[in-house]
């Protein structure tokens, strides 16, 4: 078990999401850097889909009441176990009251932290990935009791794997065609691709707002499906990345849509950050 | 004849394909895209994860690593050009929803009286003598899109959300109406309130019980009849109704 001493600023438990239920209006969540998660994961052997600790721009202080091995990767937030120093994407073994917290924020804004086996926090709709109204809480605070599969066969790994450094610099976003792409004339999509854009404060796991307003349209369209990663741009202008969290239907036109790589890059981009899209082409 | 309409398949993301019908409401397009995704469901390809459909769209999400985009459309093609007219769903359920109008809840109406020259007896029977027809699900966790709002009752979203809009709200946006399933930022005006929980994670066998599709019926409680419902929801006492046509 790992009990929350103190929660940092947020912090939520995620696997790769919620899927069968976009249905019924279910926001599919899971992950944000899905590259990050799944390096912990992967690190630990670890199924893919296992639950890990997502923590935003402050890590929490947790004491961990059983051995265990634990990985971190994304956002380098200066973990320390027991006041020392440990590094992102290395396996460290766990002792029985362990105390890991986390120091300042030096690149990114999310950390992934993935125990062995995952943590064991109730499922619901098939999912442990919080979501405010489908699970009991929609972030870690102090006081809770997480629970993680017991080790029985704690094998010193020794793995470790390189930072994926790409996550923290590039500023190039990899976009596909949106659905209203078409509804654009090439001029207007020269404009978009062509600035320089910025991350507004507007920023969280339902989606990423940004600050320029580079064009303004009257295109209305009925409602319809969106994605993680739908690129929509209200007729004033402002564009908006849709994120894990956000809504299954939408009614701005979805002029892009991110890469499932440069979702990962998103995340990991805080209020200010700058971003150019890219179109690319679909196979 | 079953009217079969020019579809358009465009790739949507990695592993999704959006199929379109015409931009417009319509309960033709609506039971169209239903018996398309009858379809779906009786036949079950593997390559199909999972779906959501609204108004006059469809966004299927599909196994990548099995199928790629030119393969699927062609199949789906497939699939939507052997729907016959037999196999239309076998029934359209309608759906009573209490309402509770009373002015501690429908905290918008008094505006609404005023701008549109109506009296709230007025407002409350144009909103709730009609039926509706379900147009989807979104916005959040049980949120239906609901079409049939009577002309007169239109009326335009307010141009500051309110940040707080509480669980069962019956508003009025545009010429929308809805249920807010759950708290939430919203800028619809409210009317009303309902006990009736259209997404409870408690309860995960009533999930989806109103389909896509399937009608509404708004009906008129008082504040003591709305208590009484609260109460017996609460101890799993109360069902919805079905509106006998």
């Amino acid at each position: 078990m790992i009990e929350v001493i103190k929660a940092g600023m947020f912090s939520t438990i995620q696997d790769l999401g919620r899927f069968g239920y976009r249905k019924y209006g279910v926001p599919v969540s899971g992950a944000m850097d899905k590259i990050s998660a799944g390096l912990a994961n992967a690190l630990l052997d670890n199924d893919s889909n296992d639950a890990v600790m997502e923590i935003t721009m402050s890590g929490p202080k947790l004491r961990f009441t059983k051995e265990t091995l634990i990985a971190i990767s994304g956002a380098n937030m200066q973990p320390m176990l027991n006041g020392n120093s440990i590094l992102n994407n290395k396996v460290t073994a766990i002792a029985a009251g362990d105390i890991l917290e986390f120091g300042k924020l030096i690149n990114g804004l999310r950390c992934y932290l993935a125990v062995l086996g995952g943590f064991k926090t109730p499922i619901c709709l098939e999912s442990r990935s919080f979501y405010k109204n489908i699970t009991i809480a929609n972030q870690i605070k102090a006081g809770d009791s997480l629970l993680f599969q017991p080790a029985y066969n704690i094998s010193s790994k020794k793995g470790y794997l390189k930072s994926v450094q790409f996550l923290f610099e590039s500023i190039d976003i990899e976009v596909f065609k949106g659905p209203e792409y078409d509804k654009f004339s090439s001029k207007e999509i020269k404009k978009i691709l062509d600035a320089n854009l910025t991350i507004s404060n507007h920023n969280n796991r339902m989606g990423y707002r940004l600050n320029e307003h580079i064009i303004t349209h009257n295109k209305s369209m009925l409602t319809s499906p969106v994605l993680p990663g739908t690129v929509q741009i209200t007729p004033n202008g402002n564009l908006v990345i849709l994120m894990q969290d956000a809504q299954t239907t939408g009614g701005y036109p979805r002029i892009f849509q991110l890469t499932k790589k440069s979702m990962s890059i998103v995340a990991q981009k805080k209020t200010g950050d700058n971003l150019n899209f890219k179109l690319v082409h679909q196979l | 004849m079953l009217k079969k309409f020019n579809l358009k398949y465009k790739p949507y993301g990695e592993n999704g394909i959006l199929i379109e019908w015409p931009n417009i409401i319509s309960k033709n397009i609506l039971d169209n895209i239903s018996l398309f995704v009858t379809k779906l469901e009786l036949e079950k390809p593997k390559f199909i994860q999972e779906f959501n459909y609204v108004y006059s769209s469809l966004l299927i999400i599909y196994n990548s690593k099995v199928i790629n985009f030119q393969t699927i459309k062609t199949e789906l093609e497939s699939y939507y050009n052997s729907i016959k007219l037999s196999d239309n769903k076998a029934q359209t359920n309608c759906w009573e929803i209490p309402v509770c109008y009373d002015e501690n809840f429908g905290i918008d109406l008094p505006e609404m009286c005023q701008t549109l020259n109506l009296t709230a007896d007025k407002i409350i029977d144009l909103h709730s003598t009609g039926f509706y027809k379900v147009y989807g699900y979104g916005f959040l966790p049980g949120f239906l899109y609901l079409g049939g709002l009577p002309k007169a009752i239109h009326f335009p979203r307010k141009n500051i959300p309110r940040l707080h809009v509480f669980e069962g709200a019956v508003a009025i946006g545009g010429s929308q109406t809805g249920i807010y399933p759950q708290d939430s930022p919203g800028g619809w005006n409210i009317i009303g309130k309902t006990p009736i929980k259209l997404f409870d994670i408690n309860n995960q066998k009533q999930l989806g019980i109103i389909q896509i599709g399937d009608l509404v019926k708004f009906k008129s409680v008082t504040i003591s009849e709305f208590n009484f419902l609260s109460e017996q929801i609460e101890q799993r006492k109360y069902f919805l109704k079905k509106y006998e046509l």
